[in-house]
């Protein structure tokens, strides 16, 4: 029982499972040999090594990738160094690691319980008085206080198990005995060591709530306040209407889609730091925020490719408050700012506080929409006469078929004007075009890093009541 | 159900253009800073918009706010519960907001006031009847977006606490969400155990598309950057892109080696690349067109919970189990 679980929570393990026991595969697998150890002659051993160079082959990665994985392998228990058994850590060379029994795997017993542990330990203490090294001494203390009831129970079964396993061949017993070592070094690990079984808080999934009928006399529009939708009527309502509309979508071709992908990406490539760098350096590398300073958000004089992105969209050029103060300055010169402005008010509406929504849409309908306003927008008629139905129950959607409307007049109108415009033209004339920064010498920033004066400090956003609007800085600062 | 024809059909569509895009030269990003100070698993992290602050939460409860090009911590708020799954940096930088297994979205504005004690200011926002998982501000600080263990996802108002907009049909725990960068739409997609990516309406709370493919719970959603499609991350160790128009899967990002769950995905600024984190400790990163993989980033020493490229995608910040918030370019 416990086992599915373990399984369906932590994906992880089940293709654990699937690599080790392709790992022991005859033909397929890594190389077996037996090792001596001490006076027995362990089989089925595998060096770390060959387990790293099965790994790069089987996967096609890198040594540093098999190293890796081998060594999460090696720390959830499915994998154990039969020398330095406390060490889950896989080394790529010829120290032997023995797989761990399906018995003992993490999906199987977990989670591990507490009488499990109790008999481990007392099995240990018996063997050998003073064997239980710091922690386990303290889970043993703890674990006897906190089952006491039960402790008969623990002592037999660690005398039995210890008395069956005598029964067993010196080299047998050496074996199990590492493989239950290994199991509780993942389960119970000493301190300092993270557990690798931790998950976080839990977390109710699909499987665990099963369909249920809801009950009788329920109104269909309720759905029980549970922590999930349990699966009655109205989730498969819903389902089915979800379908419905999938169904009557109009779908686009994904080949045209990944069309859109290419072009959209390509477009943008010299402008993403990450794929082809920033001018004059990308300020993480180089320890200067020079690149920040010009591409403030109220700059001066912004960059090249600053206005270039301007051309790309007209979201893009909304966004961004220098290209959207030029493109109002713009509008003027064709008297038709009041778009602008309309539109800023609506978005102030949308994402405004909900205890201002009366007073803005009273505001904006005074100042845009009310005949003979100051700045009166021309909305086509029917938008119109349904805009000023909706004011009569103010809410902050009320104005989206407006500022839409608008959006896409200046949109399909007034946005390519602007980009054919000589002041977009002259915009783009006039931008800067940072330098390189000068190369710093590679050993000093490689070999020194500390070394340097600290990157000065920029004032949080918080501290001022507007963005700060710099020029440019002169020179490199920070160095 | 269209979703089930998806499943027979999954060749991985990206495939088709894959040929007709350059290979991607050698990739070399590193460690560029690392962030030490919470003194337990970092669980979220979030970008500041002037690019180089960031919120982190973590296990023991403490929210830490860096300059992380300087690394020096500015601010630090211990909630009042442990798991703080979510955190979030608001759109002016002058507060954040986040929550946890204490069911609730709380906002703390930040002051410069030495005499102020951060939480003294808190204010209490969302309220679901599970564990928060993941909180982000809309297009300004007045509107928070929540999802929570309880199988939904919320709009509230932050000024009065009041729910604006609730979004009902997962079938479990909502694990993450990611609003669109569209023009004129309110959409936003989110993830959960119940192994469904679900496109809603800010508006109307309607579900306007799910999607289905994934093995285990999704554990990240990020749109592309034209909003017309969205990436997600999953315990069953893939990555998957999902066109919006086109209406079903059209890539995964999955490899043998691969086995351990993928926690967090991020897409550099032209989204040719997608950077994921995962529980195994690493980060891989994408060619999104072709599909196959750039590389791998090595320095984590424990699971990478979160992940997040800056606004200008000069670097991604990468969270961990190991305490440690490390910024890679």
């Amino acid at each position: 029982m416990a086992g599915v679980r373990a399984g369906a929570q932590m994906p992880h393990l089940s293709k654990m499972e699937r690599v080790v026991v392709s790992m022991q595969d005859p033909d397929q697998g890594v190389k077996m040999r037996s090792q001596r150890l001490l006076i027995t002659v362990i089989p089925h051993m595998v060096a770390g090594s060959d387990l790293v160079e099965w790994l790069i082959q089987k996967y096609c990665i890198s040594e540093e990738e098999a190293l890796h994985l081998g060594t999460l392998l090696v720390q959830h228990g499915y994998l154990y160094p039969l020398r330095d058994p406390r060490c889950l850590v896989l080394r790529p060379d010829d120290t032997p690691y023995r797989f761990q029994t399906p018995y003992f795997w993490t999906s199987t017993l977990w989670p591990a319980t507490e009488l499990d542990y109790a008999i481990y330990l007392a099995k240990k203490n018996i063997r050998k008085q003073g064997a239980l090294v710091g922690h386990e001494k303290e889970h043993y203390g703890q674990l006897h206080r906190k089952i006491n009831h039960a402790w008969d129970l623990v002592v037999t079964q660690a005398r039995e198990q210890l008395r069956a396993a005598k029964q067993r061949r010196k080299g047998d017993r050496l074996v199990m005995a590492c493989q239950e070592q290994t199991y509780w070094l993942v389960n119970r690990p000493p301190p300092g060591v993270p557990s690798v079984l931790e998950q976080g808080p839990e977390r109710s999934s699909c499987t665990a709530g099963q369909a249920q009928m809801s009950p009788q006399g329920l109104p269909s529009n309720c759905s029980p306040p549970g922590p999930f939708q349990t699966k009655n009527i109205d989730f498969y309502k819903r389902e089915m209407e979800l379908c419905r509309k999938a169904l009557g979508r109009a779908r686009v071709k994904s080949s045209v889609c990944l069309e859109a992908y290419l072009k959209f990406s390509s477009q943008r490539e010299l402008h993403d730091p990450i794929m082809s760098g920033c001018l004059p350096g990308n300020p993480w590398v180089t320890d200067d925020d020079t690149y920040w300073t010009m591409n403030a958000p109220s700059v001066a004089v912004p960059t090249k490719l600053r206005v270039e992105r301007w051309g790309f969209s007209f979201q893009e050029l909304l966004e961004d408050p220098v290209g959207r103060a030029h493109f109002m300055a713009f509008l003027g010169t064709e008297f038709s700012a009041e778009n602008l402005s309309f539109w800023e008010a609506c978005e102030e509406l949308r994402h405004g506080g909900q205890a201002q929504v009366r007073a803005m849409v009273d505001a904006v309908y005074q100042q845009f929409l009310a005949p003979g306003a100051a700045r009166w927008v021309n909305i086509d008629s029917r938008t119109m006469e349904r805009t000023l139905e909706g004011l009569h129950q103010p809410h902050r959607y009320v104005l989206d078929d407006a500022q839409l409307h608008i959006y896409m007049l200046m949109k399909k109108d007034s946005y390519p004007r602007f980009l054919k415009s000589a002041a977009y033209k002259d915009l783009l004339a006039e931008a800067v075009i940072p330098p390189e920064a000068k190369k710093r010498s590679r050993l000093a920033h490689r070999v020194f890093p500390f070394m340097r004066k600290l990157p000065h400090s920029s004032p949080s956003p918080a501290l001022l009541p507007a963005a700060t609007a710099g020029g440019p800085e002169c020179g490199e600062g920070g160095a | 159900m269209p979703c089930v024809w998806h499943k027979r059909a999954t060749a991985v569509v990206v495939h088709q253009v894959a040929e007709r895009v350059e290979a991607l030269g050698q990739f070399v990003m590193k460690t560029r800073r690392t962030l030490k100070g919470h003194g337990n698993k970092v669980l979220c992290m979030d970008w500041c918009k002037d690019k180089r602050r960031i919120v982190s939460s973590s296990q023991d409860g403490k929210v830490i706010v860096w300059d992380s090009f300087t690394t020096n911590k500015e601010h630090a708020v211990t909630m009042p519960c442990t798991w703080v799954m979510a955190c979030a940096y608001a759109p002016s930088g002058c507060a954040i907001a986040c929550g946890g297994l204490d069911n609730k979205c709380s906002v703390y504005p930040l002051t410069f006031d030495k005499n102020e004690n951060m939480a003294a200011k808190k204010k209490s926002v969302a309220m679901h009847t599970n564990y928060l998982s993941a909180c982000s501000f809309t297009n300004s600080d007045m509107q928070i977006l929540t999802a929570s263990g309880d199988g939904t996802c919320a709009l509230w108002d932050v000024e009065s606490g009041q729910l604006l907009q609730s979004f009902h049909g997962h079938g479990a725990d909502v694990l993450c969400l990611d609003l669109a960068p569209s023009e004129t739409g309110n959409t936003f997609v989110s993830g959960g155990c119940d192994k469904k990516a679900m496109v809603w309406d800010m508006r109307s709370g309607q579900c306007v598309q799910a999607f289905e493919t994934h093995e285990s719970d999704i554990n990240s959603v990020r749109y592309y950057p034209s909003g017309d499609a969205f990436a997600s991350g999953s315990d069953d160790a893939t990555c998957r892109l999902y066109d919006l128009r086109a209406d079903r899967e059209v890539a995964i990002y999955s490899k043998e080696s691969i086995i351990f769950g993928a926690s967090s995905v991020d897409f550099s600024l032209s989204g040719r690349l997608l950077f994921a984190g995962y529980n195994d400790y690493t980060i891989n990163v994408w060619d999104v067109l072709k599909g196959s993989r750039v590389s791998i980033l090595f320095g984590h020493e424990n699971r990478v919970s979160t992940l997040r490229v800056s606004p200008d995608g000069t670097a991604f910040c990468s969270g961990s189990w190991d305490h440690t918030l490390r910024v890679w370019a």
